[in-house]
């Protein structure tokens, strides 16, 4: 009774291909998630904070 | 207007220092969606500076513990159209953009499947784009990517969907516009990579 529904090979292919694009994707975008930022981000940020009104 | 609590919450310098080390933590983040809107590296880092300052600008109207990643991620998706919508040119550079990464990936040694993967990626209408890579390589739900992109939950749901079939449907077929060789097997080149990914584990 417990067996699991049996899908068509065309969808278990399916359901791989998307898997894959999927992992890939991630891939990609981890990618750029792991270069080292470059130091202009931080510095303008730090600019930024410098020029924020001080309140004393 | 809420005067006392917004003027408290702008002069409060362990909540800008807060906020700033979170700010800093996802700059990562949105240089890598900024990168998979714009398919240029250098417009993709301007991109991803200006909505930065934006949301540092904006810091007051932010509600700490509340998701500081979907809140810069629309930020920058919005940054990104209003400049889309000013320039007339953009096409225009869009294609440029195109033609130096097809350059790029002349190098034999790259990752084939990943380049034709962004090709593939770039052929696809924008709104389905950001659907897919925020839900599929940004970790947003469904709900957040709705909130992101400004519309419904359901279109979020059916634009991941065509995506993916689209995606799919190019990278078998090597629709992707490149010179010469390697068209067609990227799906496989994938496959192959996600059996590898699959063995090691």
């Amino acid at each position: 009774m417990k067996q699991p529904p049996k899908s068509p090979p065309a969808l278990d292919e399916a359901r791989l291909r998307q898997q894959a694009i999927g992992a890939k994707l991630r891939q990609m975008f981890d990618e750029v998630v792991n270069e080292p930022v470059p130091d202009e981000f931080l510095e303008i940020l730090r600019r930024a904070d410098a020029r924020a009104p001080e309140n004393g | 207007m809420q005067g006392k609590a917004r003027a408290s919450r702008i002069d409060d310098p362990a909540r800008d220092s807060a906020f700033k080390r979170e700010l800093v933590a996802l700059i990562p983040h949105l240089r890598a969606f900024a990168r998979t809107l714009t398919g240029d590296p250098t417009a993709a880092d301007d991109l991803a500076q200006d909505a930065m300052m934006k949301a540092w600008d904006a810091r007051a109207s932010f509600e700490m513990g509340t998701n500081m990643k979907a809140w810069t991620f629309m930020i920058l998706r919005n940054q990104f159209y209003s400049e889309k919508r000013r320039s007339w040119r953009q096409s225009q550079l869009d294609q440029e953009a195109a033609e130096r990464t097809l350059v790029a990936i002349d190098d034999p040694a790259a990752p084939v499947a990943l380049d034709e993967l962004r090709l593939g990626l770039g052929m696809l209408p924008p709104e389905q784009r950001e659907a897919l890579v925020l839900v599929g390589a940004g970790g947003f739900a469904y709900e957040e990517a709705a909130e992101i992109c400004g519309c419904a939950v359901g279109t979020v749901k059916s634009r991941v969907s065509r995506a993916r079939r689209a995606l799919q449907g190019i990278l078998e077929r090597g629709d992707y516009d490149r010179d010469g060789a390697a068209a067609g097997d990227a799906m496989g080149s994938i496959l192959a990579h996600a059996e590898r990914l699959s063995t090691v584990r």
